[in-house]
């Protein structure tokens, strides 16, 4: 089977800043594809280069059968795209912005007005056709940007930080829009940083960090690969000292954040025994997860 | 592979639509639109032509009203595709993030500005065809050869709708086309002809008027007013066709350079 979408090498510099650092992706028909990374990782940059929107200083990039950029016009025919903000435009109802949206594709407004019902029936808008943009709640305009997107009916949808602002009722909802489209083979990039958003959603995962993919996979394997399988948070004003008195026998590796000690390990027992009886800590013993290898691979630093 | 900032334009037929979308929004809006456009030029066109107009001779050989009227037509055609191609072709580059949006789907940026400039042209026509048709209306000429003002509105508004463009593609917020409009715009309105003949001004500022795209439009504009074929005709329209084009070709570097790398 041939990729839907594949980057070779590719680097990109904006002035001396290289922001793209010799990518290499592929993405296969039907799944969905999770590009994870702190703020300024390269994500957007990336999608960008993907769609043919910036060019690559180096590097081979095709989409759906066609090099990208020199003919991305055409690659992009069969691509949807929802933008990590929000444009749709606030002048028009909610059908005109499908119309509108449609017209650029190159569809009839009579094929458009009969894909319209469907998507907005999918988006859950149905009966908001005639609605203004500025009525919308911030997750009705992100489930309109997703119809948007399918609105010439795409072979490969990007996504770029699909949930960013969402509450978590709506967050919820497009997840699930999101797996029933790829439950209708239809292909999905997105990239995030909610690693739950990862976990749930993507069947494989790259970790991008300063222009660079630095680890990939599975969420399972992720986790498997470059983790202990066991956490236990110990929080509390008496966690620094025990972690100083404990830390190295009790634990594979100990990191201490603020006031939380985070121990990664085997064998979460051991860890246990030794909280028993310090009734003045506090712990959470769980399975290591996405959030762990992200913040063990990328680090604790803040990205602005 | 370097962005090819220089390239020719590729434009697909596809660019139409949104010129459509800008059709789409401005019917919704028609009536303040038109409004905005059509009552300032008109008022200074009757105010200043009637008021001031009655204190003076005939100025060219023919009513003051009439010389003014002629000016207005190309004053107009510009201020509407000027403030087109900033105000609001910035609102959708910038602010609503409109060309995002268009990027995303088969289109491309030459597309865009393409479709931008022949809007601000269209928004041109519009303002110059209603002060012709109050031209018309008042009897202030009633020849022919007035017909021929309608296709030349679309290649003032293109020369301006591609300078506006400019700035537009260089503009960091809204206020940067003060500079345009006090630096560009106020002086081409007081140095080509709209309120009084360049004949007037000292010859340093008559040099200055006769490279002004504004000086050419009038100057073509006004003998069709008057009824009189105009002296190089297709001097005027080469200049302004030059505007356009360089001004257009200049708008696409200037914008692939914003938005494409």
């Amino acid at each position: 089977m041939s990729a839907l979408l594949s980057l070779r090498g590719v680097r990109k510099a904006y002035g001396t800043n290289e922001v793209v650092c010799g990518v290499d992706l592929e993405l296969n028909a039907g799944e969905c594809f999770g590009l994870l990374g702190p703020n300024g990782a390269g994500k957007t940059t990336t999608l960008r280069l993907a769609l043919g929107l910036t060019d690559p200083d180096t590097g081979d990039i095709r989409l759906l059968g066609h090099a990208v950029p020199r003919n991305a016009r055409e690659a992009r025919l069969r691509v949807g795209v929802v933008p990590q903000s929000d444009n749709l435009d606030p002048d028009f109802t909610v059908f005109e912005n499908l119309l509108v949206y449609g017209r650029y594709f190159g569809l009839r407004d009579r094929d458009i007005a009969a894909r319209v019902p469907p998507l907005l029936e999918f988006a859950g808008l149905q009966a908001r056709a005639g609605a203004r943009i500025q009525t919308l709640s911030g997750g009705m305009k992100r489930r309109l940007s997703l119809a948007r997107a399918l609105i010439n009916d795409p072979d490969l949808i990007f996504l770029d930080e699909p949930t960013t602002g969402l509450d978590p009722q709506a967050r919820h909802v497009i997840w699930e829009r999101l797996k029933r489209l790829v439950a209708q083979g239809k292909t999905i990039l997105l990239t995030t940083h909610f690693m739950d958003e990862a976990e749930r959603l993507c069947r494989r995962l790259a970790v991008m960090d300063r222009g660079r993919i630095i680890a990939e996979g599975s969420p399972q394997q992720l986790i498997g690969r470059h983790i202990e399988p066991q956490v236990v948070e110990i929080y509390g004003e008496g966690a620094s000292p025990w972690a100083s008195e404990h830390g190295q026998a009790a634990c594979d590796r100990c990191e201490q954040v603020g006031e939380t000690v985070f121990c990664y390990t085997r064998d979460g027992d051991r860890v246990l025994a030794l909280l028993d009886g310090r009734e003045e800590l506090h712990y959470l013993h769980r399975r290591a997860n996405l959030e762990d290898v992200f913040l063990k691979l990328t680090g604790r630093d803040l990205r602005d | 592979m370097r962005v090819q900032l220089l390239a020719l334009p590729r434009v697909s037929p596809r660019f139409v639509q949104i010129w459509r979308r800008n059709f789409l929004v401005w019917r919704k809006l028609a009536v303040s639109s038109m409004l905005g456009n059509l009552a300032d030029p008109m008022f200074y066109m009757l105010g200043l032509g009637f008021g001031l107009g009655s204190l003076l001779p005939e100025v060219n050989g023919i009513p003051y009203i009439t010389f003014l009227a002629a000016g207005t037509v190309c004053y107009s055609t510009m201020n509407s595709a000027t403030f087109e191609a900033l105000y609001s072709a910035f609102s959708r580059l910038h602010v609503q993030k409109t060309w995002d949006a268009i990027l995303n789907t088969p289109m491309n940026l030459d597309d865009i500005v393409l479709a931008e400039a022949l809007w601000a042209a269209s928004k041109s026509v519009l303002s110059g065809v209603a002060i012709l048709a109050i031209i018309w209306v008042l009897g202030l000429s009633r020849s022919p050869l007035t017909l021929w003002i309608i296709p030349l509105t679309v290649l003032i508004g293109l020369a301006f709708g591609s300078l506006g463009l400019v700035m537009t593609a260089l503009a960091p917020s809204y206020d940067f086309f003060m500079y345009y409009f006090t630096l560009v715009i106020t002086p081409m309105v007081l140095l080509c002809g709209v309120f009084f003949p360049v004949a007037q001004l000292p010859s340093v500022l008559q040099s200055v008027s006769a490279v002004l795209p504004l000086t050419h439009a009038i100057e073509v504009v006004r003998p069709l007013v008057t009824g009189r074929a105009p002296q190089w005709p297709w001097l005027h329209v080469a200049v302004l066709a030059a505007y356009a084009v360089v001004a257009f070709y200049l708008a696409l570097i200037l914008t692939r350079r914003r938005l494409l790398t």
